[in-house]
């Protein structure tokens, strides 16, 4: 049964969906957000060290359903595993309003000007897609600003001087440093680094009507209690819902993309919360479902005009994915360097984000989220037990004297590296579901090698007396980070979407999430997805030439 | 957590009356664990306990990783209840052991890349440091053992817990005050 007609839908609440939401809804446009999952609280998604988005040991905190969703996982061997949510190879990233912005560790990072250049700095990379994005930084800086202002981001990047250029501030101080802050900061610039605090999407003061974060170790990976972490969820949707022209539905499953006989998009078919399946007709579809639910959706879209599915003709659809190589080191100093004071993530350096010699691209180097304790069992050094007597020493001796540094690697684009629509698995809905293959590009290791190394010589100058490196190993990497499914170019046939996150091919569909982006950057996505997603609506609105209802 | 004092004294009788029963006949035996029987669940405590051995801190089984595992089995684990029931017959032995024997055993496990060594491994270590609202790290065994605090409470962002001065030793973790 058809629903009644509205300006846009928009799929999915995250980070993309809950700005491009707010964005047309303010405009005056009727918009109709659907998102599979709830709308969580900080007591749905308990702090729990063993059931949330990081460590899914026992569950995800955030969703989805590790019943009702599962995805195929294609590995070297060719062979097929179903996986559900809490294993690593589903790729997860989160079901419920907000998206992975409402556990997410909230890095702000803008990328840098090179990063959307990374073909033009580096040259053809064989065995890689590599490509320039259709835009520059010049074209996102507005809108970066305009996400950094209305989500809400602390720190000072000031004394970084590789970031690109901006025009304003940030607009809340950074968090008072903790205490690793204070061993790694004179150690950095001993070596001639430049380092400075790590912009948050997290309340250092009180703002837009909320209290700032209460320090807890409980971060990257969980809810925020006091709802000090600035997602979609307690910003942009609220507002868009607000507006009175933006309904929220939860629960809701989009099955496919609407097409006309003529081919034009319609709508969209999804599996409401109480299964029934539903039409729900608009002028403009936008699907901001995450790299991988995005692709999966548009080729699960198939029909007469599209029988590989939407936005598909030249096969480019669900390519390309790609997430970050996180790579390191860990050093136990003689001190206690443990304060229990989250978020823990502090300082970062950009030092080697470019300009590698003979590497293209690099990563943020920074120290990590707070470690909890069943996270440091796992991290042993070579030589020490991973059980035992040996073991429960290591612990006692280095749980509180120990910091990790950790960075993103710029990926390489894969071709290979790909989600497919599933021919034999389906979902709870009888959907197809997500088929996920492919190997990251052999580049990511030589520049993840490069990072542990710098990582660990980091560690040794702030007086750890035992370093060990976590060294980069190639594997099929998407996770939180996931991006790349539905480039952004000026070419239909190496590329999805247009320079506007318009699906080639037809003039109102959208992509608008991390799947657009060409490269992913040495930085953690989540900025610049909001960036393109306020970037985007910009384009939607001018483009919007109807009548509003 | 709070009714596990109970459960564990149910479980010494009902371990006690089974041992009882074993010595007449065989079979039938009611285990007080949910997924374990009463011969499973004591190979799992041995290993248990030299994969966290007690020493000046509780021990694995004190921190009660065989109710943790026994109960993550009718849960989120259940997919691992096959591994379980597969390997621990060939382990019955293990429990008579010496610490030094069972220690030797492990390592050849795990030198063997055994999957089953990497799960127990895996799963005892979740339940001795993970969060006790699973059922083990009892009483914030491992947390209290690594001084670190369990959950704060809602408006600890009011106090200044940045300050300087403030170390391990001058800042109280919540569970000390308890007394």
């Amino acid at each position: 049964m058809a629903l009644q007609r509205v300006n846009a839908v928009v799929v999915g609440a995250g980070a993309g969906g809950g700005i491009v939401a707010k964005e047309l809804a303010e405009a005056g446009l009727s918009v109709v957000l659907l998102e599979r999952g709830k709308w969580l609280t900080a007591f749905d998604d308990r702090k729990d060290d063993l059931r949330n988005q990081r460590n899914s040991t026992l569950g995800t905190g955030s969703g989805p359903d590790e019943e009702k969703n599962p995805r195929v996982f294609v590995d070297q061997a060719a062979k097929e595993h179903i996986v559900s949510a809490n294993e690593g190879a589903y790729q997860n990233n989160a079901a419920c309003v907000g998206g992975g912005t409402f556990s997410y560790g909230a890095m702000a990072w803008r990328y840098m000007e090179k990063d959307f250049r990374m073909r033009s700095t580096y040259g053809a990379m064989p065995g890689s897609t590599l490509e320039d994005w259709p835009i520059s930084y010049d074209d996102l800086e507005p809108f970066y600003e305009k996400a950094e202002w209305e989500i809400g981001v602390s720190g000072n990047v000031t004394p970084d001087p590789f970031h690109a250029p901006r025009r304003k501030r940030l607009p809340m101080p950074p968090l008072d440093p903790n205490r690793e802050y204070f061993v790694l900061k004179p150690a950095a610039e001993r070596l001639g680094l430049h380092p400075f605090d790590i912009p948050m999407l997290r309340n250092s003061v009180p703002y837009n009507g909320r209290g700032p974060c209460m320090r807890c170790r409980w971060c990257v990976g969980f809810a925020c209690e006091v709802d000090a972490k600035n997602g979609t969820q307690n910003t942009v949707i609220p507002i868009a819902l607000s507006s009175k022209r933006c309904e929220m539905r939860t629960g809701c499953i989009a099955k496919e993309i609407l097409t006309a006989s003529s081919g034009r998009v319609t709508g969209v078919a999804y599996f409401d919360a109480d299964h029934r399946l539903q039409e729900q007709p608009a002028d403009v579809v936008v699907v901001s479902a995450g790299a991988i639910e995005t692709a999966r959706l548009l080729l699960n879209s198939k029909s007469r005009m599209h029988p590989n599915g939407l936005g598909n003709r030249y096969d480019w659809v669900g390519r390309n994915l790609q997430g970050h190589t996180y790579v390191g080191a860990t050093g136990v100093f003689d001190e206690a360097v443990y304060d229990d004071i989250g978020p823990g993530a502090s300082i970062a350096i950009c030092d080697f984000n470019h300009g590698n010699p003979g590497l293209a691209g690099g990563g943020l180097l920074a120290n990590e989220f707070i470690r909890l304790p069943y996270q440091f069992a796992n991290m042993t050094p070579p030589g020490v037990p991973r059980w035992g007597k040996g073991h429960k020493d290591f612990m006692r001796r280095a749980y509180r004297r120990h910091i990790a540094i950790r960075g993103p690697v710029q990926e390489m684009p894969v071709f290979e590296s790909r989600v497919q629509a599933d021919p034999k698995v389906r979902d709870h809905w009888d959907i197809p579901v997500a088929r996920l293959s492919g190997l990251s590009h052999p580049h990511n290791v030589e520049v993840g090698q490069f990072l542990a190394e710098k990582a660990a010589a980091w560690l040794r100058e702030a007086g750890a007396t035992l370093v060990w490196k976590s060294m980069p190993a190639r594997y099929l990497s998407a996770g939180q980070h996931q991006a790349g499914t539905c480039r952004m170019g000026l070419d239909p046939k190496t590329s999805v979407v247009d320079k506007h996150c318009r699906v080639h091919d037809h003039d109102n569909l959208y992509a608008i999430d991390a799947s657009v982006h060409v490269t992913n950057g040495g930085f953690n996505p989540a900025l610049t997805i909001m960036a393109v997603a306020y970037y985007a609506s910009d384009g939607i609105k001018r483009a919007w030439k109807g009548k509003a209802q | 957590m709070k009714s596990t004092p109970v459960r564990r004294r149910k479980f010494l009788k009902t371990a006690v009356a089974a041992a009882a029963a074993s010595a007449a006949s065989c079979g039938g035996r009611s285990s007080p664990w949910r997924f374990f029987t009463v011969e499973e669940a004591a190979t799992v405590a041995a290993l248990a306990d030299r994969i966290v051995p007690p020493d000046q801190d509780p021990g694995a089984v004190a921190a009660d990783a065989v109710n943790y595992i026994d109960r993550q089995l009718e849960g989120p684990l259940k997919k691992y209840q096959r591994a379980y029931r597969e390997a621990l017959p060939a382990l019955a032995h293990f429990a008579d052991l010496t610490p030094a024997q069972q220690d030797a055993q492990l390592s050849a496990m795990e030198a063997r890349r055994e999957p089953f060594f990497e799960l127990v491994r895996d799963h005892v270590m979740q339940s001795f440091y993970g969060d006790p609202r699973h059922g083990g790290n009892r009483e914030y065994a491992s947390w209290r053992m690594l001084d670190v605090p369990p959950a704060p409470i809602r408006g600890r962002q009011l106090y200044d817990l940045s300050g300087e001065g403030m170390t391990s030793r001058t800042r109280r973790p919540t569970w000390r005050s308890k007394g």
